[in-house]
C-alpha cells in the first residue's frame, strides 16, 4: 500500500523549505536511518532521514525545487510488508493513504508567536542618515554579524566568546562566518557553563579586552546574572571610576515559538533597573547593526538583547561605511497626530501594523522605537504625547515591573497634564508562557490588542 | 527499549507535520540507559530527575504513553495539561521530578531530592541524569560536594552521548573520563558501556548498594550516542555520517538485546510479536494526542500559584 513521505517542518520556524537534493531515487530500498534527501530550512541545510523499511515509490516533488511548503507530499512509498501492519506502520512522516490524506490531515498547530514578527516596516528612517544614502537589503541575523565582523576588523581587542559561537556558526547563525575570518583566538566555543564564561569575559573586559558574550539565548544568562549585575555593572563606581568594564552580553530573549516557560522571557526590565549597565533592545536590521557597533565601542558594560523570531526578517539598511548609532536615542519610525504607540524589539512590529490598521479607522499612530531602555529617552516619548496627548505602551512581556510600567509612571510624574487618557499598556498575560499553541497565542500579545488599547485612550 | 525506540520515531513524525513544536530532544540511541537503570530501581521509593531529554525516561518509568505523546502535541490530555510541552513533563506520582530546560538544574535538584530522602530516612535514592555538556556546569561540583559532604543518597549518572549540542566531548572538557569527575570530592566513578542494558543494570546494582549503605553519592558515567540531531532543527555537521552509522549498525542496543534474548531462547517470533505490539501502542498513542482536544483557554491562568490571596 502507498505510504506519502511529507516535506517535514524540520525546525520550530519553518513554514517551507528547498528541496535541494534527493540521495533515493525511485525503486530504491530504504531502511531507518537512510537519508532519502537533503533539504534547506530558514536555518540551514538538514538531512530527512528514513525512518522505517520500504521502498522508494513515486518522486513528486523535484530536486531542486523553491517554497515547498510543510506537508506537501514529496515521494510515495510501499511498506516492507505493508498490508500485514499497515494500520500501525511507521513511515517517515506520513501514513494516510493517497486518497483521502487531505481529508484526513491533521491540524497542524499555529504558533502564538506566528503572529509576533510582523514584517512591519519604519515609515521614518533614522535621522541620522543623510539624505539620498542609498539603502541595502539584510536581515537582522545578518546585520548583527556583519556588526561584530567590522568592529572586529578594526579593533583587535573584540573578540567574541559563547556556545556553539565558532565552529557551529552559532545556535542561531548570528556568527556564521566569523570563526573562518577571524580564527580561534577570536571566535572561541565555550562548554557549557554561562557563569564560568560571563566571568572570564568580565574579567577579560576589566583586563584591557572588548569581549562579546553571546548567550545562547537570555534564558541561560540567569544563570550568569551575578557577574552582569555584581561584577560588571558595579566595577566603574566601585572603583571610583578607576576600573572599567567595557563588555557586550547579547543574544536573543523575548518569547520564542512553543518552547514553554523556561525558554521565552523578556528579560529587559530585568536589566533596565540595574544602574551601571546599558540595555539595548532593536527592532530592524538597521539598529540592530548601528546599535551592536555602538555598543561594542561602548566604555561601559552592555545588555544587548536581541530576538530570535526576528533574527530571519529582512530590512533595509542604509550603506554607509562604518554605520554607528547613538546610544540613548528613541526614534520615530512613524509619526501621527492621535495617540503615541511606544514600544522596542518585537513589539515595535505589532504597533507599526497596528497603526497602520488605525489609520483605516480614523487614527493617526505615531510609533516610537525606544531602542535603548537605559538610559531611556524619555523626552522623545514626552513630546510625542505633547502633540497626541494619548499614550499606548507596546511590550512583548510581563505587565509587572515592565517597561510599560516605567514609562507610565515617568509620564504621569513629568506630564501628567499633558494626558487626556490614563496611560495603557498592552503586554503579555501574567503568566509563565505556555507551551500548547492555543495557550500560548492567548498569551502573547498581538496588533488587535493594541488597535483596541489605541481605541480606547482616544475614547473610540 | 523498542517502545521508546518506536515512541520517539513518531515523534519525530509528528514534529515534521507540525502537529508538535518548539524543541524536541528524541533519545533515540541511548534507550539502554533510561531502561537499565529503571530495571534496577524500586518504584514508589526511588526518585528520578532529568533534563529536557525526558520522554524515553518517563517511558521506561511506565508512565503513559498516551499522555506523555498529548503532552508533545499540547493538548489538555496531556501530563502537563499541555503547558510544558517536550522538555518539562513531570509525574509526582511515579516520583519523577522531570523534565528541566535548564541545562545542569537537576543536578542540584537532584541532591535536593536525595537530601530529602535522607532527610525522611525513607530508604529511597535519587537518580539524577545529566549530559556530558551539562556536566560542565559549576552548580554540578557545587552539588557533587554537598552530596558527599552530607553523604546523601543519589546517583549521579552522565549520559555521556558525546555531544553537547555540535560539542563534543573533548572540545569542552579538560578531563574527558567523565567517571572522574568526582574524584576531587572523593565520589566514586564508574564507567559503563551505556550501550549495553545488562551492563547498566549491573552497574546500578553496584551502585545502589554502595549508596544504600550510607556510602554517600556515586557516579556513573553512561558511555552511549545519540542517533538522531541534538534536537528537531540540527544539522549534525559536527559529526559524520559514517560515525552515526558505524554506531547503528556495531552498537545498537535493541540489537544488542535482541541477540541477549534469543540466546535466552525467546524466539524471534515471540519478539516480532513484541514488536507488533509496541507499534500498536505507539500508533494508539499517536491518534490519542491527535485527536484529544488543545486545553481549556481558563488553563491559562492556573496552577500559576498554589493559593488564593
Ligand atoms: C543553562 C543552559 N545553557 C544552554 C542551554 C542550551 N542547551 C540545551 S541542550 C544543550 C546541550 C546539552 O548537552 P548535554 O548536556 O551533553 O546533553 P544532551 O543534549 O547530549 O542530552 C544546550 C547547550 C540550556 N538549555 N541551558
Ligand atoms: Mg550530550
Amino acid at each position: 500500500m502507498g505510504i506519502e513521505i511529507k516535506m517535514p517542518a524540520l525546525s520550530p520556524t519553518m513554514e517551507e523549505g528547498t528541496l535541494s537534493k534527493w540521495l533515493v531515487k525511485e525503486g530504491d530500498e530504504v531502511k531507518s536511518g537512510d537519508i532519502l534527501a537533503e533539504i534547506e530550512t530558514d536555518k540551514a541545510t538538514m538531512e530527512f532521514e528514513a525512518v522505517d523499511e520500504g521502498k522508494i515509490g513515486k518522486i513528486m516533488i523535484a530536486e531542486g525545487t523553491d517554497g515547498v511548503k510543510v506537508g506537501t507530499v514529496i515521494a510515495t512509498m510501499a511498506g516492507e510488508d505493508g498490508a500485514e501492519e499497515a494500520p500501525a506502520k511507521a513511515a517517515p512522516v506520513a501514513e494516510k493513504p493517497a486518497a483521502n490524506a487531505e481529508a484526513e490531515a491533521p491540524k497542524k498547530a499555529e504558533s502564538g508567536t506566528a503572529k509576533l514578527a510582523t514584517e512591519a516596516k519604519a515609515l521614518v528612517s533614522d535621522p541620522a542618515i543623510p539624505e539620498g544614502t542609498e539603502y541595502v537589503k539584510i536581515t537582522v541575523r545578518e546585520a548583527l554579524r556583519d556588526a561584530m565582523a567590522e568592529e572586529m576588523r578594526s579593533d583587535d581587542r573584540v573578540f567574541v566568546m559563547g556556545e556553539e559561537v565558532a565552529e557551529y556558526q552559532g545556535a542561531y547563525k548570528v556568527t556564521q562566518g566569523l570563526l573562518a575570518e577571524f580564527g580561534p583566538r577570536r571566535v572561541i566555543d565555550t562548554p557549557i557553563t554561562e557563569y564560568g564564561f560571563a566571568g572570564v569575559g568580565t574579567g577579560a573586559a576589566m583586563g584591557g579586552l572588548r569581549p562579546v558574550i553571546e548567550f545562547m539565548t537570555f534564558n541561560f544568562a540567569m544563570q550568569a546574572i551575578d557577574h552582569i549585575i555584581n561584577s560588571a555593572a558595579k566595577t566603574n563606581y566601585m572603583s571610583g571610576g578607576q576600573m572599567r568594564c567595557p563588555i557586550v552580553f547579547r543574544g536573543p530573549n523575548g518569547a520564542a515559538s512553543r518552547v514553554g516557560a523556561q525558554h521565552s522571557q523578556n528579560y529587559a526590565p530585568w536589566y533596565a533597573s540595574v544602574p551601571g549597565l546599558i540595555v539595548i533592545a532593536p527592532y530592524d536590521a538597521a539598529d540592530a547593526k548601528g546599535l551592536l557597533k555602538a555598543a561594542i565601542r561602548c566604555a561601559d558594560p552592555v545588555v544587548f538583547l536581541e530576538n530570535e523570531l526576528l533574527y530571519g526578517r529582512t530590512f533595509d539598511i542604509p550603506k554607509i561605511d562604518d554605520y554607528v548609532l547613538p546610544i540613548g536615542k528613541a526614534r520615530i519610525v512613524r509619526e501621527g497626530k492621535d495617540v503615541t504607540l511606544v514600544s522596542y524589539s518585537i513589539g515595535v512590529g505589532l504597533a507599526l501594523e497596528a497603526a497602520e490598521t488605525l489609520a483605516g479607522e480614523g487614527i493617526d499612530a505615531e510609533v516610537i522605537d525606544l531602542r535603548t531602555l537605559r538610559p531611556l529617552d524619555t523626552a522623545t516619548v514626552l513630546e510625542s504625547l505633547k502633540k497626541t496627548n494619548r499614550i499606548v505602551v507596546v511590550e512583548e512581556g510581563w505587565p509587572t515591573c515592565s517597561i510599560a510600567s516605567e514609562i507610565a509612571a515617568v509620564v504621569m510624574e513629568q506630564c501628567f497634564d499633558d494626558l487626556d487618557a490614563p496611560v495603557l499598556r498592552v503586554t503579555n498575560e501574567d503568566v509563565p508562557l505556555p507551551y500548547a499553541a492555543n495557550l500560548e497565542k492567548a498569551a502573547l500579545i498581538d496588533a488587535s490588542r493594541v488597535v483596541v488599547a489605541a481605541k480606547k485612550v482616544c475614547y473610540r | 527499549m523498542v517502545l521508546i525506540r518506536r515512541f520517539e520515531e513518531k515523534a519525530g513524525q509528528l514534529y515534521g507535520l507540525g502537529l508538535i513544536g518548539g524543541f524536541c530532544h528524541l533519545y533515540i540511541g541511548q534507550e539502554a540507559v533510561a531502561v537499565g537503570i529503571q530495571s534496577a530501581l524500586t518504584p514508589g521509593k526511588d526518585s528520578v530527575i532529568t533534563g529536557y531529554r525526558d520522554h524515553g525516561h518517563m517511558l521506561a518509568y511506565g508512565i503513559d504513553p498516551n499522555v506523555i505523546m498529548a503532552e508533545l502535541t499540547g493538548r489538555g490530555a496531556g501530563i502537563s495539561h499541555g503547558k510544558g510541552g517536550s522538555m518539562h513533563m513531570f509525574s509526582v506520582e511515579h516520583k519523577f521530578y522531570g523534565g528541566h530546560g535548564i541545562v545542569g538544574a537537576q543536578v542540584s535538584l537532584g541532591a535536593g531530592l536525595g537530601f530529602a530522602h535522607k532527610y525522611n530516612d525513607d530508604g529511597g535514592v535519587c537518580v539524577a541524569y545529566f549530559g556530558d555538556g551539562a556536566s560542565n556546569q559549576g552548580q554540578v561540583y557545587e552539588s557533587f560536594n554537598m552530596a558527599e559532604l552530607w553523604k546523601l543518597p543519589i546517583i549521579f549518572v552522565i549520559e555521556n552521548n558525546q555531544y553537547a549540542m555540535g560539542t563534543s566531548v573533548n572540545r569542552s572538557s579538560a578531563e574527558d573520563q567523565l567517571y572522574r569527575r568526582g574524584e576531587s570530592f572523593r565520589i566514586p566513578g564508574i564507567q559503563v558501556n551505556g550501550m549495553d542494558v545488562l551492563a547498566v543494570r549491573g552497574a546500578t546494582e553496584e551502585a545502589l548498594k554502595w549508596v544504600q549503605a550510607g556510602k554517600g553519592p556515586i557516579l556513573l558515567e553512561m558511555k552511549t550516542y545519540r542517533y538522531r540531531g541534538h534536537s528537531m532543527s540540527d544539522p549534525a555537521k559536527y559529526r559524520s555520517r559514517e560515525e552515526v552509522q558505524e554506531m547503528r549498525d556495531k552498537s545498537d542496543p535493541i540489537e544488542g538485546a535482541k541477540a541477549y534474548l534469543l540466546k535466552a531462547g525467546v524466539s524471534e517470533d515471540e519478539i516480532k510479536k513484541m514488536d507488533q505490539d509496541i507499534r500498536k501502542i505507539v500508533s494508539e498513542a499517536a491518534d490519542f494526542a491527535e485527536s484529544s482536544p488543545e486545553p481549556d483557554a481558563a488553563e491559562l491562568y492556573t496552577d500559576v500559584l498554589v493559593e488564593q490571596y
